[in-house]
């Protein structure tokens, strides 16, 4: 596989193409809103607790494929999760995007597709974008 | 294929090949032995052999501090770095180098009008204008500058075609109009503004004109006399020098209006306890150690392009243009931004259902270069009505053949992604 395919995994298109969780969001359900300032790209988060768990996560917004795909997997790979397994989650995914950690095998195939990322370093933000967002509004639905 | 651009139009011919041998990056092979197609020229030119020559022969042969020291290398240094001066007036049509102050580029040049003539001279009520093409750099001190003065900012809106809407500028011109600041030449748009009628109009009403030249120093012969403007803003590494040498022109009436910019060595006259006074401009308005070696290259640089010849650059890089919008436009799915009759060298574009970071990760594996982004342009991303697009912006070390290689590429993206 060379480095483009790498980057653009099956996977990751497939979730490009055919984003799950992905909603057109009105303004007051929106908990987040995130700018990538490198691309001008936005997203928007719904985000809802439910008993000490992440029950639902919508997403909507303009992006490139790897911060569209990585939003889709992200909704996908967690919801349902406890809100503290949750901020787990995130903190591990978003620290082996940057390379302070190994990817784990055992993550979902999903998290080991965006792997491919880390070697266009400009390309990280992109990926980790919703991760961010979602990490903000679970430290606001605390305060 | 089109023949060589300059046949087409009639114009000098520049002899292509020969140029890009000048160019030693251009040699190079990039991702598994492919040419490299650099089309991000909006952003930074490429160097020629000489200018990176001129770099290395100031530190190898008179690296010294100018305007102090007493020494053969000071000498050599401050002739060296003061002969620039000159080239550049005569390059931008200034003829008095006096006016010419060295700067690190475009940006530091605006915020130098921003600081030393804007918070000087304003008063709150007043008013600035700018336009809904510029670059963050000729707005954001201009918002800095009204928050501090308490003035106003006020927009000239775009046509469709991507031009600005004339009769709308007059309407936002009136007698508290203190300053218009616009582009020459759009980094996005490629839109050439009609700058010398606009400066007209201003100077009627007693407003002061400031150029953001970034686009255009590079692309056409500029004459700021012409242009009868009062501020002219450029950046040396777009010109094919290197980065950290800019100029900004200001208009002789305007220097006895100014206040310093930064305080330091070399601005001043006489240093009391309390107090000082300054040196004339444009020293006044140079403080510290300048960047020596990148101002000296500069003129290398502007040397280069003399050689070549403005004239003949500006025809061979139009016909690239036209090249390049035409052979874009028949793409399917592809969408250009900006069709006005008079433009510079930037190409921007969208390709349906593919963003614009995802094409221009694509193209690169191609060994091309292209830019994508709000490009520094977030207001003209919005009357766009897009978060970013994708960028192509030639230089005249470009060839048709490389804008062909560009068009292939985006096919096969369209094909990757899913889509066309
Ligand atoms: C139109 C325009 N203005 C200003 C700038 C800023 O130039 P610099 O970054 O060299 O100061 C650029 C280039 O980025 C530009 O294209």
């Amino acid at each position: 596989m060379d480095d483009l395919e790498q980057l653009y995994q099956d996977l990751i298109l497939d979730h490009y193409k055919q984003p799950r969780h992905r909603q057109a969001l009105t303004d007051e359900e929106v908990s987040v809103e995130a700018d990538n300032p490198l691309c001008g790209d936005q997203l928007r988060l719904a985000v809802e607790c439910d008993a000490g768990r992440v029950a639902t996560i919508r997403h909507d917004g303009k992006g490139c494929a790897i911060s569209q795909a990585s939003a889709s997997m992200m909704c996908e790979t967690l919801t349902g999760r406890t809100v503290e397994e949750v901020g787990v989650a995130v903190r591990d995914f978003v620290a082996a995007m940057r390379g302070e950690r190994e990817f784990d095998p055992s993550w979902p195939d999903e998290w080991l597709a965006l792997q491919g990322v880390c070697k266009f370093p400009l390309r990280v933000k992109c990926a980790t974008l919703a991760w961010h967002a979602l990490q903000k509004a679970l430290e606001r639905q605390v305060e | 294929m089109a023949a060589t651009p300059n046949k087409s139009t009639g114009g000098p011919a520049l002899d292509v090949q020969r140029i890009r041998a000048d160019f030693p990056i251009l040699q190079q092979k990039v991702h598994d032995e492919r040419p490299l197609i650099y089309l991000d020229n909006a952003a930074t030119s490429q160097k020629p052999q000489l200018v990176i020559d001129a770099l290395t022969t100031y530190y190898t042969q008179y690296n010294a501090n100018v305007h102090r020291a007493l020494h053969y290398l000071g000498e050599q240094a401050t002739a060296r770095y003061e002969a620039v001066r000159k080239k550049v007036a005569d390059f931008i049509g200034a003829g008095d180098s006096g006016t010419v102050v060295f700067t690190r580029g475009t940006t530091e040049s605006i915020n130098l009008v921003a600081r030393a003539w804007g918070a000087a001279r304003l008063q709150a009520g007043d008013e600035i204008i700018v336009t809904g093409m510029e670059h963050h750099s000729n707005i954001i001190p201009w918002q800095l500058c009204c928050r501090e003065r308490g003035a106003r900012l006020r927009w000239v809106e775009l046509l469709p075609d991507g031009t600005l809407d004339l009769e709308q500028y007059r309407e936002v011109l009136n007698e508290r109009t203190r300053l218009v600041a616009m582009t020459h030449v759009s980094n996005v748009l490629g839109t050439l503004n009609p700058v010398a009628a606009m400066a007209h109009e201003a100077h009627q009403i007693g407003a002061c004109v400031v150029v953001d030249g970034a686009q255009s120093v590079p692309y056409l012969p500029v004459n700021v006399a012409a242009l009868d403007v009062d501020f002219f803003a450029f950046s040396g590494h777009k010109c094919g020098g290197p980065t950290g040498a800019g100029v900004c022109w200001i208009r002789r009436e305007r220097l006895a209006e100014m206040e310093p910019f930064m305080g330091g060595g070399e601005m001043i006259e006489r240093v009391h306890d309390d107090d000082a006074t300054w040196a004339e401009p444009p020293y006044k308005f140079e403080a510290g150690t300048p960047n020596i070696a990148d101002v000296i290259a500069l003129g290398a640089a502007l040397e280069y392009l003399e050689g070549l010849g403005m004239e003949a650059v500006h025809t061979y890089e139009q016909a690239l243009t036209t090249y390049a919008l035409d052979t874009l436009a028949a793409l399917p799915g592809v969408r250009i931004f900006g069709s006005a009759p008079e433009r510079g060298g930037a190409v921007s574009f969208a390709v349906e259902g593919l963003h614009p970071h995802d094409l221009s990760q694509y193209v690169d594996q191609h060994g091309i270069a292209i830019r994508a982004g709000h490009l520094c342009a977030q207001p003209l991303m919005r009357r766009l009505g897009v978060p970013a697009v994708s960028r192509a912006s030639l230089s005249y070390y470009n060839t048709t053949a490389e804008i062909d290689a560009l068009a292939a590429s985006i096919r096969r993206a369209q094909k990757f992604f899913g889509h066309g």
